[in-house]
Protein backbone atom coordinates (compact mmCIF):
# COMPACT_ATOMS: atom_id res chain seq x y z
CA UNK A 1 0.00 0.00 0.00
CA UNK A 2 1.47 3.35 -0.89
CA UNK A 3 1.03 6.58 0.96
CA UNK A 4 1.82 9.83 -0.81
CA UNK A 5 5.44 10.78 -0.29
CA UNK A 6 6.39 7.58 1.46
CA UNK A 7 6.77 4.11 0.06
CA UNK A 8 6.19 1.50 2.73
CA UNK A 9 8.15 -1.70 2.63
CA UNK A 10 6.35 -4.51 0.94
CA UNK A 11 7.83 -7.95 0.89
CA UNK A 12 9.22 -7.60 -2.58
CA UNK A 13 10.45 -4.01 -2.48
CA UNK A 14 12.74 -3.36 0.40
CA UNK A 15 14.71 -0.16 -0.05
CA UNK A 16 18.29 -0.81 0.87
CA UNK A 17 20.95 1.81 1.46
CA UNK A 18 24.38 0.33 0.70
CA UNK A 19 27.46 2.10 1.97
CA UNK A 20 30.94 1.21 0.69
CA UNK A 21 33.98 3.22 -0.27
CA UNK A 22 34.96 0.67 -2.92
CA UNK A 23 33.53 1.33 -6.35
CA UNK A 24 33.76 -2.34 -7.27
CA UNK A 25 31.96 -3.43 -4.13
CA UNK A 26 29.21 -0.85 -4.58
CA UNK A 27 28.55 -2.17 -8.04
CA UNK A 28 28.47 -5.76 -6.88
CA UNK A 29 26.24 -5.18 -3.86
CA UNK A 30 23.89 -3.10 -5.98
CA UNK A 31 23.52 -5.97 -8.41
CA UNK A 32 23.07 -8.54 -5.66
CA UNK A 33 20.32 -6.42 -4.13
CA UNK A 34 18.57 -5.66 -7.41
CA UNK A 35 18.53 -9.32 -8.29
CA UNK A 36 16.93 -9.87 -4.90
CA UNK A 37 14.15 -7.45 -5.90
CA UNK A 38 15.25 -4.55 -3.76
CA UNK A 39 15.36 -0.89 -4.51
CA UNK A 40 18.95 0.18 -3.97
CA UNK A 41 20.72 3.41 -3.17
CA UNK A 42 24.49 3.26 -2.96
CA UNK A 43 26.68 5.86 -1.28
CA UNK A 44 30.41 5.96 -0.80
CA UNK A 45 30.74 7.00 2.82
CA UNK A 46 29.12 7.09 6.22
CA UNK A 47 28.79 10.85 5.96
CA UNK A 48 26.88 10.53 2.68
CA UNK A 49 24.71 7.84 4.23
CA UNK A 50 23.75 10.13 7.10
CA UNK A 51 23.08 12.92 4.62
CA UNK A 52 20.84 10.65 2.60
CA UNK A 53 18.94 9.61 5.67
CA UNK A 54 18.61 13.21 6.68
CA UNK A 55 20.07 12.35 10.04
CA UNK A 56 22.04 15.54 10.24
CA UNK A 57 18.81 17.47 9.99
CA UNK A 58 16.58 15.01 11.80
CA UNK A 59 14.09 15.05 8.95
CA UNK A 60 13.14 11.43 9.35
CA UNK A 61 14.17 8.41 7.35
CA UNK A 62 13.00 9.74 4.01
CA UNK A 63 15.85 9.98 1.55
CA UNK A 64 16.15 12.55 -1.15
CA UNK A 65 13.63 10.81 -3.33
CA UNK A 66 11.16 10.21 -0.56
CA UNK A 67 11.84 6.51 -0.19
CA UNK A 68 11.92 5.12 3.30
CA UNK A 69 15.03 3.08 3.99
CA UNK A 70 14.28 -0.43 5.21
CA UNK A 71 17.79 -1.76 5.59
CA UNK A 72 21.31 -0.43 5.68
CA UNK A 73 24.25 -2.52 4.54
CA UNK A 74 27.58 -0.97 5.25
CA UNK A 75 31.21 -1.83 4.79
CA UNK A 76 33.20 -1.81 8.02
CA UNK A 77 36.54 -0.34 6.95
CA UNK A 78 35.99 3.00 5.36
CA UNK A 79 38.11 6.15 5.56
CA UNK A 80 36.58 8.91 7.66
CA UNK A 81 33.62 7.29 9.37
CA UNK A 82 33.86 3.52 9.73
CA UNK A 83 30.85 1.27 9.35
CA UNK A 84 30.97 0.73 13.08
CA UNK A 85 30.75 4.46 13.75
CA UNK A 86 27.89 4.73 11.27
CA UNK A 87 26.14 1.86 13.03
CA UNK A 88 26.45 3.59 16.39
CA UNK A 89 25.12 6.87 15.05
CA UNK A 90 22.13 5.11 13.56
CA UNK A 91 21.35 3.06 16.63
CA UNK A 92 21.63 6.11 18.87
CA UNK A 93 19.23 8.11 16.75
CA UNK A 94 15.59 8.02 17.77
CA UNK A 95 14.50 8.40 14.17
CA UNK A 96 16.54 5.58 12.71
CA UNK A 97 17.42 3.07 15.39
CA UNK A 98 14.77 0.67 14.16
CA UNK A 99 16.38 0.35 10.73
CA UNK A 100 18.31 -2.93 10.62
CA UNK A 101 22.00 -2.49 9.88
CA UNK A 102 24.18 -5.20 8.38
CA UNK A 103 27.95 -4.88 8.50
CA UNK A 104 30.17 -6.26 5.73
CA UNK A 105 33.87 -6.81 6.23
CA UNK A 106 36.69 -8.65 4.56
CA UNK A 107 38.20 -9.33 7.95
CA UNK A 108 36.76 -11.96 10.24
CA UNK A 109 37.96 -10.58 13.55
CA UNK A 110 35.90 -11.94 16.40
CA UNK A 111 36.15 -8.85 18.60
CA UNK A 112 35.05 -6.74 15.67
CA UNK A 113 32.07 -8.97 15.02
CA UNK A 114 31.09 -8.94 18.67
CA UNK A 115 31.32 -5.15 18.94
CA UNK A 116 29.13 -4.72 15.92
CA UNK A 117 26.53 -7.14 17.15
CA UNK A 118 26.61 -5.51 20.58
CA UNK A 119 25.95 -2.15 19.03
CA UNK A 120 22.88 -3.62 17.39
CA UNK A 121 23.96 -4.83 13.97
CA UNK A 122 21.62 -7.45 12.58
CA UNK A 123 24.33 -9.46 10.93
CA UNK A 124 27.99 -9.41 10.11
CA UNK A 125 28.77 -10.62 6.62
CA UNK A 126 32.24 -11.62 5.56
CA UNK A 127 33.26 -10.36 2.15
CA UNK A 128 33.15 -11.17 -0.65
CA UNK A 129 29.39 -11.02 -0.26
CA UNK A 130 27.47 -13.62 -2.21
CA UNK A 131 23.91 -13.88 -3.40
CA UNK A 132 23.14 -16.45 -0.71
CA UNK A 133 24.23 -13.94 1.95
CA UNK A 134 21.96 -11.26 0.55
CA UNK A 135 19.04 -13.66 0.30
CA UNK A 136 19.50 -14.70 3.88
CA UNK A 137 19.59 -11.08 5.02
CA UNK A 138 16.41 -10.38 3.04
CA UNK A 139 14.65 -13.33 4.64
CA UNK A 140 15.76 -12.23 8.09
CA UNK A 141 14.47 -8.71 7.42
CA UNK A 142 11.11 -9.95 6.29
CA UNK A 143 10.85 -12.26 9.27
CA UNK A 144 11.97 -9.47 11.52
CA UNK A 145 9.28 -7.24 10.11
CA UNK A 146 6.70 -9.86 10.96
CA UNK A 147 7.94 -10.34 14.48
CA UNK A 148 8.70 -6.70 15.23
CA UNK A 149 6.74 -6.79 18.47
CA UNK A 150 8.99 -9.47 19.94
CA UNK A 151 12.10 -7.29 19.74
CA UNK A 152 14.23 -10.36 19.20
CA UNK A 153 17.89 -9.93 18.46
CA UNK A 154 19.45 -12.74 16.48
CA UNK A 155 23.11 -13.42 16.72
CA UNK A 156 24.09 -14.74 13.35
CA UNK A 157 27.61 -15.71 12.69
CA UNK A 158 28.67 -17.56 9.66
CA UNK A 159 31.57 -19.71 8.72
CA UNK A 160 34.61 -17.83 7.64
CA UNK A 161 37.37 -18.40 5.20
CA UNK A 162 40.74 -18.33 6.83
CA UNK A 163 42.49 -15.32 5.36
CA UNK A 164 45.82 -17.07 5.33
CA UNK A 165 44.76 -20.01 3.24
CA UNK A 166 44.85 -19.54 -0.49
CA UNK A 167 41.73 -21.54 -0.74
CA UNK A 168 39.54 -21.55 -3.76
CA UNK A 169 36.58 -23.14 -2.09
CA UNK A 170 34.01 -20.86 -0.62
CA UNK A 171 33.30 -22.80 2.56
CA UNK A 172 35.81 -23.69 5.18
CA UNK A 173 35.47 -26.33 7.79
CA UNK A 174 36.17 -24.11 10.78
CA UNK A 175 33.36 -22.27 12.42
CA UNK A 176 33.49 -19.38 14.83
CA UNK A 177 31.92 -20.33 18.13
CA UNK A 178 29.18 -18.03 19.33
CA UNK A 179 30.08 -15.93 22.33
CA UNK A 180 27.35 -16.22 24.91
CA UNK A 181 29.22 -13.88 27.21
CA UNK A 182 28.84 -10.78 25.09
CA UNK A 183 26.09 -8.68 26.63
CA UNK A 184 23.47 -7.86 24.05
CA UNK A 185 21.01 -5.07 24.70
CA UNK A 186 17.39 -5.89 25.47
CA UNK A 187 17.46 -9.49 24.42
CA UNK A 188 16.02 -12.39 26.28
CA UNK A 189 17.96 -15.62 25.90
CA UNK A 190 20.02 -14.76 22.88
CA UNK A 191 19.98 -16.90 19.84
CA UNK A 192 23.59 -17.65 20.68
CA UNK A 193 21.79 -20.79 21.62
CA UNK A 194 21.51 -20.77 17.93
CA UNK A 195 22.17 -24.41 17.22
CA UNK A 196 19.10 -24.62 15.01
CA UNK A 197 20.37 -21.47 13.32
CA UNK A 198 23.86 -22.90 12.96
CA UNK A 199 22.68 -26.07 11.36
CA UNK A 200 20.42 -24.04 9.10
CA UNK A 201 23.41 -22.00 8.00
CA UNK A 202 25.51 -25.09 7.44
CA UNK A 203 22.82 -26.53 5.28
CA UNK A 204 22.65 -23.28 3.38
CA UNK A 205 26.39 -23.23 2.85
CA UNK A 206 26.28 -26.73 1.46
CA UNK A 207 23.62 -25.56 -0.97
CA UNK A 208 25.76 -22.63 -2.06
CA UNK A 209 27.83 -24.61 -4.49
CA UNK B 1 36.05 -19.97 -36.83
CA UNK B 2 32.48 -21.03 -36.27
CA UNK B 3 30.50 -20.31 -33.15
CA UNK B 4 30.68 -23.80 -31.65
CA UNK B 5 34.45 -23.80 -31.91
CA UNK B 6 34.68 -20.36 -30.37
CA UNK B 7 32.45 -21.45 -27.52
CA UNK B 8 34.59 -24.50 -26.83
CA UNK B 9 37.70 -22.36 -26.91
CA UNK B 10 36.13 -19.94 -24.43
CA UNK B 11 35.10 -22.72 -22.07
CA UNK B 12 38.57 -24.25 -22.13
CA UNK B 13 40.22 -20.90 -21.63
CA UNK B 14 37.95 -19.92 -18.75
CA UNK B 15 38.40 -23.28 -17.07
CA UNK B 16 42.15 -22.92 -17.27
CA UNK B 17 41.95 -19.58 -15.47
CA UNK B 18 40.19 -21.32 -12.59
CA UNK B 19 42.53 -24.29 -12.62
CA UNK B 20 45.59 -22.05 -12.54
CA UNK B 21 44.16 -20.06 -9.66
CA UNK B 22 43.81 -16.76 -11.46
CA UNK B 23 40.10 -16.71 -10.73
CA UNK B 24 38.06 -18.19 -7.92
CA UNK B 25 34.41 -18.91 -7.16
CA UNK B 26 33.59 -15.25 -6.64
CA UNK B 27 34.12 -14.63 -10.36
CA UNK B 28 31.59 -17.36 -11.13
CA UNK B 29 29.21 -15.60 -8.77
CA UNK B 30 29.55 -12.42 -10.83
CA UNK B 31 28.92 -14.26 -14.07
CA UNK B 32 25.79 -15.75 -12.58
CA UNK B 33 24.54 -12.28 -11.70
CA UNK B 34 24.69 -11.18 -15.32
CA UNK B 35 21.41 -11.34 -17.20
CA UNK B 36 19.55 -9.84 -20.17
CA UNK B 37 18.68 -6.72 -18.23
CA UNK B 38 22.37 -6.09 -17.64
CA UNK B 39 24.36 -8.09 -20.22
CA UNK B 40 27.53 -6.06 -19.62
CA UNK B 41 27.62 -6.45 -15.88
CA UNK B 42 30.82 -8.51 -15.76
CA UNK B 43 32.58 -6.22 -18.22
CA UNK B 44 31.56 -3.21 -16.15
CA UNK B 45 32.72 -4.64 -12.85
CA UNK B 46 35.97 -5.83 -14.35
CA UNK B 47 36.57 -2.38 -15.88
CA UNK B 48 35.99 -0.78 -12.50
CA UNK B 49 38.47 -3.21 -11.03
CA UNK B 50 41.07 -2.27 -13.64
CA UNK B 51 40.57 1.45 -13.02
CA UNK B 52 40.70 1.10 -9.24
CA UNK B 53 43.69 -1.21 -9.32
CA UNK B 54 45.78 0.93 -11.59
CA UNK B 55 45.21 3.92 -9.40
CA UNK B 56 46.07 1.93 -6.28
CA UNK B 57 49.22 0.53 -7.84
CA UNK B 58 50.31 4.06 -8.73
CA UNK B 59 49.57 5.23 -5.20
CA UNK B 60 51.52 2.29 -3.82
CA UNK B 61 54.50 2.96 -6.03
CA UNK B 62 54.58 6.57 -4.87
CA UNK B 63 54.08 5.71 -1.23
CA UNK B 64 56.94 3.22 -1.26
CA UNK B 65 59.14 5.70 -3.06
CA UNK B 66 59.08 8.20 -0.23
CA UNK B 67 62.24 8.85 1.79
CA UNK B 68 60.27 7.94 4.87
CA UNK B 69 57.63 5.36 4.08
CA UNK B 70 54.24 5.66 5.73
CA UNK B 71 53.42 2.00 6.16
CA UNK B 72 49.95 2.71 7.48
CA UNK B 73 49.14 4.40 4.22
CA UNK B 74 50.72 1.61 2.21
CA UNK B 75 48.72 -0.93 4.17
CA UNK B 76 45.51 1.00 3.58
CA UNK B 77 46.07 0.93 -0.17
CA UNK B 78 46.89 -2.78 -0.14
CA UNK B 79 43.80 -3.44 1.94
CA UNK B 80 41.68 -1.73 -0.70
CA UNK B 81 43.30 -3.66 -3.50
CA UNK B 82 42.84 -6.87 -1.59
CA UNK B 83 39.18 -6.04 -1.15
CA UNK B 84 38.41 -5.31 -4.76
CA UNK B 85 40.41 -8.24 -6.09
CA UNK B 86 38.57 -10.48 -3.67
CA UNK B 87 35.22 -9.08 -4.78
CA UNK B 88 35.80 -9.96 -8.39
CA UNK B 89 37.52 -13.26 -7.71
CA UNK B 90 41.04 -12.29 -8.77
CA UNK B 91 42.51 -14.85 -6.43
CA UNK B 92 46.22 -14.52 -7.12
CA UNK B 93 46.12 -10.75 -6.79
CA UNK B 94 44.25 -11.13 -3.52
CA UNK B 95 46.79 -13.62 -2.18
CA UNK B 96 49.66 -11.37 -3.19
CA UNK B 97 47.97 -8.58 -1.23
CA UNK B 98 47.65 -10.76 1.84
CA UNK B 99 51.39 -11.42 1.82
CA UNK B 100 52.03 -7.74 1.17
CA UNK B 101 50.06 -6.72 4.24
CA UNK B 102 52.05 -8.93 6.56
CA UNK B 103 55.26 -7.25 5.42
CA UNK B 104 53.67 -3.85 5.90
CA UNK B 105 53.06 -4.84 9.48
CA UNK B 106 56.74 -5.62 9.83
CA UNK B 107 57.58 -2.31 8.16
CA UNK B 108 60.04 -4.18 5.99
CA UNK B 109 60.90 -1.88 3.10
CA UNK B 110 62.75 -4.42 0.96
CA UNK B 111 60.10 -7.07 1.33
CA UNK B 112 57.28 -4.61 0.62
CA UNK B 113 59.00 -3.43 -2.53
CA UNK B 114 59.25 -7.03 -3.66
CA UNK B 115 55.59 -7.51 -2.79
CA UNK B 116 54.65 -4.53 -4.88
CA UNK B 117 56.41 -6.09 -7.85
CA UNK B 118 54.63 -9.34 -7.18
CA UNK B 119 51.21 -7.70 -6.96
CA UNK B 120 51.85 -5.74 -10.14
CA UNK B 121 52.86 -8.91 -11.94
CA UNK B 122 49.78 -10.78 -10.80
CA UNK B 123 47.57 -7.85 -11.65
CA UNK B 124 48.88 -7.51 -15.20
CA UNK B 125 48.62 -11.25 -15.70
CA UNK B 126 44.99 -11.41 -14.65
CA UNK B 127 44.19 -8.25 -16.55
CA UNK B 128 45.57 -9.78 -19.69
CA UNK B 129 43.70 -13.02 -19.16
CA UNK B 130 40.40 -11.34 -18.36
CA UNK B 131 40.70 -9.14 -21.44
CA UNK B 132 41.38 -12.20 -23.57
CA UNK B 133 38.41 -14.00 -22.08
CA UNK B 134 36.08 -11.04 -22.52
CA UNK B 135 37.26 -10.60 -26.09
CA UNK B 136 36.43 -14.22 -26.84
CA UNK B 137 32.98 -13.64 -25.37
CA UNK B 138 32.47 -10.55 -27.52
CA UNK B 139 33.42 -12.49 -30.64
CA UNK B 140 30.90 -15.19 -29.83
CA UNK B 141 28.12 -12.69 -29.25
CA UNK B 142 29.05 -10.79 -32.42
CA UNK B 143 28.77 -14.03 -34.36
CA UNK B 144 25.27 -14.54 -32.97
CA UNK B 145 26.19 -17.15 -30.39
CA UNK B 146 25.52 -17.22 -26.67
CA UNK B 147 28.05 -17.39 -23.88
CA UNK B 148 28.17 -20.86 -22.33
CA UNK B 149 27.84 -21.05 -18.56
CA UNK B 150 30.82 -22.64 -16.87
CA UNK B 151 30.05 -25.46 -14.49
CA UNK B 152 32.82 -26.21 -12.07
CA UNK B 153 32.78 -28.62 -9.20
CA UNK B 154 34.04 -26.61 -6.28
Amino acid sequence: MEVAGEVLASESQLHVLAVDDSHVDRKVIEKLLKISSCKVTTVESGARALQFLGLDEEKGSLGFNGLKVNLIMTDYSMPGMTGYELLKKIKRSSAFREIPVVIMSSENILTRIDSCLEEGAEEFLVKPVKLSDVKRVMNDCIMRGETEGNNRRRVDKRKFEDDNHASSSSSSSSSIPSSPSSPLPSSPSTAATSSPLHSLKRAKLRDDN
Amino acid sequence: MEVGQMQRRLVDYTKSLFMEGFLDAQFLQLQQLQDESNPDFVVEVVSLFFDDSEKLLNDLTMALDQPSVDFKKVDAHVHQLKGSSSSIGAQRVKNACIAFRSFCEEQNIDATLRCLQQVKQEYYLVKNKLETMLRLEQQIVAAGGSIPMIELGF
